[in-house]
């Protein structure tokens, strides 16, 4: 993403190179370029681009993309860690 | 007013068995935008249940996703409508749908098309290919000035009891009373929260680190250098001074990490690491910051 890149080395994005089949969803779906297509296979280009939303993982047909998906979103997570603890309860969530 | 629509098959224009599929969401605004772009063109429009939610944050959640797809292909008979196996979801949907297996279990082949509705046209006039762009997220200056009114709603909720606690604090320590020294905090306050509310957003790539924490920090400490200056002075004694330059930023930082919700590119992990180095900081500069405070005030 052109002039935006968030904490390096943190994202928990994992290809297998030998078992991909070169099909490029990977490539198709993801919203910032992470994967590129070199021969016929999927590399990882840019791993601190990558916002762990799944779509590449879930849309793998091989699945050999693996990645511990969810929202990069501090109030999303302070109100669940809130939850969790039991201060605050279920109810309206603000955002998505 | 509603922002359901209800799911199912939408004929946008006077589409025969031959034209394109497109999906979206059945949150108003989602359908009315998609509805927009295709204005003028003969096109189906395949709505799914998310609950009024869009696109994205559905895909998140997984509402947007496989099995509503493929239930809602079954329940609108799109098979005997349509003579192609073939729909065109918005790649943000991505994140809730696994193609693949949409396939076997529809018979319907999903191909991802933009992510903004405003390309749907270009990419159905250039023969269903998307170009590199419309396949990029981006955060311009004017993608983010539109959601600083959010940010300031959000922080208007959490704010209110603290501007009343910072008038009571004002009014009983103003000593000599005048309006200024009373209002002094909250006016301190509200600065440090356009720091972090507004500032931080606008100025995003240029303020220093990629840590969302030190970007609202550096804000907020700029506002607080400011604040000395406009406020400050002869008129702070020490203990209000490094109250001041511990507050301000510790409030615009914490702020500018609630940010990374409204962004289109930060992670999990990231924000996760994020929060585990800088919430004890915070929290520490909040302490601290405080107990100096009263002890400037009322000494």
């Amino acid at each position: 993403m052109k002039g935006f890149a968030y904490l390096r080395n943190v994202a928990t994005l994992e290809l297998d190179r030998d078992a991909c089949v070169g099909c490029g969803i990977c490539a198709r779906v993801c919203p910032h370029r992470v994967f590129a297509l070199e021969g016929k296979r999927s590399i990882i280009q840019e791993l601190d681009a990558c916002m762990e939303c799944g779509a590449c993982a879930l849309n793998c047909p091989v699945g050999e993309i693996d990645v511990e998906s969810g929202v990069g979103c501090a109030s999303g997570m302070i109100n669940e860690w809130l939850r969790e603890i039991g201060i605050v309860r279920r109810g309206k969530g603000g955002c998505c | 007013m509603s922002y359901l629509v209800p799911p199912g098959l939408y004929a946008v224009g006077d589409p025969g068995p031959a034209d394109p599929v497109l999906v979206t969401a059945n949150y108003r605004m989602s359908y009315d935008i998609v509805r927009q772009s295709l204005a003028g063109r003969n096109v189906w429009l395949l709505v799914l249940e998310t609950c009024g939610i869009n696109v994205w944050c559905a895909a998140g959640k997984g509402t947007f996703g496989t099995d509503e797809l493929v239930g809602r292909i079954a329940a609108t008979r799109l098979g005997d409508v349509v003579s192609r196996r073939e729909i065109f979801l918005p790649i943000l949907g991505a994140a809730g749908v696994a193609a693949h297996e949409v396939r076997t279990r529809s018979g319907f082949t999903v191909r991802y098309a933009t992510l903004r509705a405003a390309d749907i046209p270009a990419f159905l006039d250039n023969g269903m290919t998307a170009t590199p762009a419309m396949g990029e997220l981006t955060f311009t200056v004017m993608e983010r000035l539109v959601l600083i009114p959010v940010e300031l709603v959000a922080a208007a909720r959490v704010s209110a009891p603290v501007v009343l606690v910072l008038l009571l604090g004002g009014w009983r320590g103003a000593g000599e009373f005048s309006l200024f020294r009373l209002l002094e905090p909250v006016l301190a306050y509200l600065g440090s929260v356009l720091a972090g509310c507004v500032v931080t957003p606008l100025l995003l790539p240029w303020l220093p680190t990629r840590s969302f924490a030190v970007k609202g920090g550096v804000a907020g400490l700029a506002w607080a250098a400011v604040w000395f200056w406009l406020a400050g002075g002869e008129w702070w004694n020490a203990s209000t001074t490094a109250a001041s330059f511990l507050l301000l930023p510790a409030v615009a930082a914490f702020l500018a990490l609630n940010f990374t919700g409204s962004t289109p590119f930060t992670s999990r992990s990231g924000v996760k690491k994020e929060m585990r180095l800088a919430l004890p900081v915070m929290v520490t500069a909040l302490l601290v910051g405080s107990i100096l405070l009263v002890m400037g005030r009322f000494s």
